[in-house]
């Protein structure tokens, strides 16, 4: 197959030493191996993510994520733009359509815009990584490269909220998508079968504010893919993946449970699947270790 | 504007018209048929003292006070079920969060309330360098409620802190300085022109 080339907007948490390093880590490997190319969107910011709204007005948000697609439209005309978190994909195809809906608004962002002597179209398709994986490259295609199938291992496919909605993933159902169960298939690991909590939220950024309320929905999360016989848990979303893995111990000491399931990217099974090393899929990014991972990562 | 219409005008409440007029989305307000599905399907339903399709229907009453200041629509987790379920299609989530920031920006959001501190924590990290610094914003979140109490929550957090440090998640270097974009003077100069023509179109009620 031939080159794929995206304009690529990484996000905050990607950054070298961020939360969700690991994960930028084993993207780039898997598009290695896939043949796809990501041109970073040059001086890219902050989307506001979907907690930005109390200070940031609309406006304000609409401008950072608009600066973007300025930036991206300079640097990378007539490519996709593609985002790997789910809030900066949400955030930035939002304002896209947002834009086209409202010509004030259009109007508007390119004023404030101007300010810093940009203009925006916004007129390139905003994407996430898994619909270039999906509807570009296909799951044919992606089982082809895998050169150690994930035997033996069971997998809870945990989609969480913002990849799904609103916006939905090769046109499948906000309640029940299967696009990651069939990544974890396509990968020759077995996924869970009626994972119930497959689209439920973990609190998002309310975990940081709202610590009790989060656990409790993160607990249904982690208890429900035991309920399936899961060795661990894929997500495709920065947040669910620091989320569900980081407050294990606080869980388990309010609500005496023994929970210890590690929290992986699709991009990590796929890395390890495709015969990368452990550090190259980034399993040395979770606290929370997948020694199945690990053990075929060094086979 | 016609007769009929101006007599009509007369009986509509005034809070509807400002928060259709000031909030994000507010224009949907009245598209709300009150069956409730948003408020069954809201991950935080529970915690919320009046769920959206009561918010929507204290606005048409004309219950001012009560909306802004409640902490309701600060239970808002983003997750968008209320705008994937919703049959009458209503933007729910956006609605929940330009009524957080109007009550935010006219002062009588309630003064205590995490999500609010957060939010705003959350804005004034990323705006200034323009991208998140995550450590500050860690510490400024255990710290938000004074320093004994967040001496106590940073040391409840101390070995996620450490998992995290130890897997490459974290930095402790960021708080002397941490990632941003170049151009920061030209990204404050958009988020002021924004700011600016937003606060000029505010109608006042």
């Amino acid at each position: 197959m031939a080159k794929k080339e995206y304009s690529f907007y990484p996000g905050c948490s990607s950054q070298k030493l961020a939360s969700g390093s690991n994960y930028q880590t084993a993207v780039d490997s898997m598009c290695d191996v896939l043949d796809i190319q990501l041109n970073s969107i040059p001086d890219w910011n902050c989307c506001a993510a979907s907690i930005g709204y109390a200070e940031g007005g609309e406006l304000p948000r609409l401008a950072l994520s608009a600066r973007n697609l300025a930036l991206s439209e300079q640097a990378n005309p007539g490519q996709d733009v593609v985002a790997t978190c789910a809030a900066c994909w949400l955030a930035t195809r939002e304002t896209k359509e947002r834009l086209h809906q409202n010509d004030g608004l259009m109007k508007e962002t390119n004023e404030a815009l101007s300010a810093a002597g940009l203009n925006v179209k916004a007129d390139q398709n905003v994407r996430h990584m898994v619909e270039v994986l999906v509807e570009d490259i296909g799951y044919e295609e992606m089982g082809k490269h895998v050169t150690k199938p994930l035997d033996g291992i069971k997998i809870a496919g945990y989609v969480g909220c913002q990849t799904n909605r609103p916006f939905g993933i090769d046109g499948e159902s906000f309640e029940n998508p299967k696009y990651l169960d069939k990544l974890v298939e396509t990968m020759g690991a077995e996924p869970v079968d009626n994972y119930d909590k497959k689209v439920s939220c973990c609190g998002g950024a309310l975990a940081f504010s709202e610590p009790e309320k989060s656990q409790a929905l993160i607990k249904d999360i982690i208890e429900a893919a035991y309920d399936g016989g899961a060795d661990m848990i894929v997500t495709p979303c920065p947040v669910c993946q620091m989320n569900v893995e980081i407050y294990q111990d606080q869980i388990n000491s309010k609500y005496k449970t023994k929970f210890k399931i590690p929290v992986v990217y699709y991009s990590t099974l796929m890395s390890v699947a495709y015969g990368k090393s452990a550090k190259e899929a980034g399993l040395d990014g979770l606290v929370i270790k997948a020694k199945q991972l690990n053990d075929i990562a060094s086979k | 504007m016609s007769a009929n219409t101006a007599a009509v005008e007369r009986y509509r409440n005034s809070f509807l018209k400002e928060v259709e007029a000031n909030v994000e989305e507010g224009d949907w307000v009245k598209m709300c048929m009150q069956c409730g599905v948003c408020s069954g399907s809201c991950p935080f339903g529970p915690h919320w003292d009046h769920p959206p399709q009561e918010l929507f229907m204290m606005i048409r009453a004309g219950k001012r006070e009560e909306v802004l200041t409640s902490s309701s629509m600060w239970m808002c987790t983003s997750c968008y079920n209320c705008i994937a379920r919703c049959p009458r299609e209503l933007p729910i989530t956006h609605i929940m969060h330009g009524l957080a920031n109007y009550a935010h920006r006219l002062g009588i959001a309630p003064k205590n309330q995490p999500t609010r501190k957060f939010a705003k924590m959350f804005w004034d990290n990323l705006a200034k360098k323009g991208r998140v610094n995550e450590l500050k914003l860690g510490v400024s979140l255990y710290f938000m409620n004074g320093f004994v109490s967040g001496i106590k929550t940073a040391l409840a957090a101390l070995p996620i802190g450490i998992g995290m440090y130890k897997t490459k998640r974290l930095n402790p270097m960021e708080y002397f300085g941490g990632h941003g974009v170049k151009d920061t003077s030209g990204l404050h100069a958009i988020l002021k022109k924004a700011r600016e023509i937003e606060d000029a179109k505010m109608k006042k009620f």
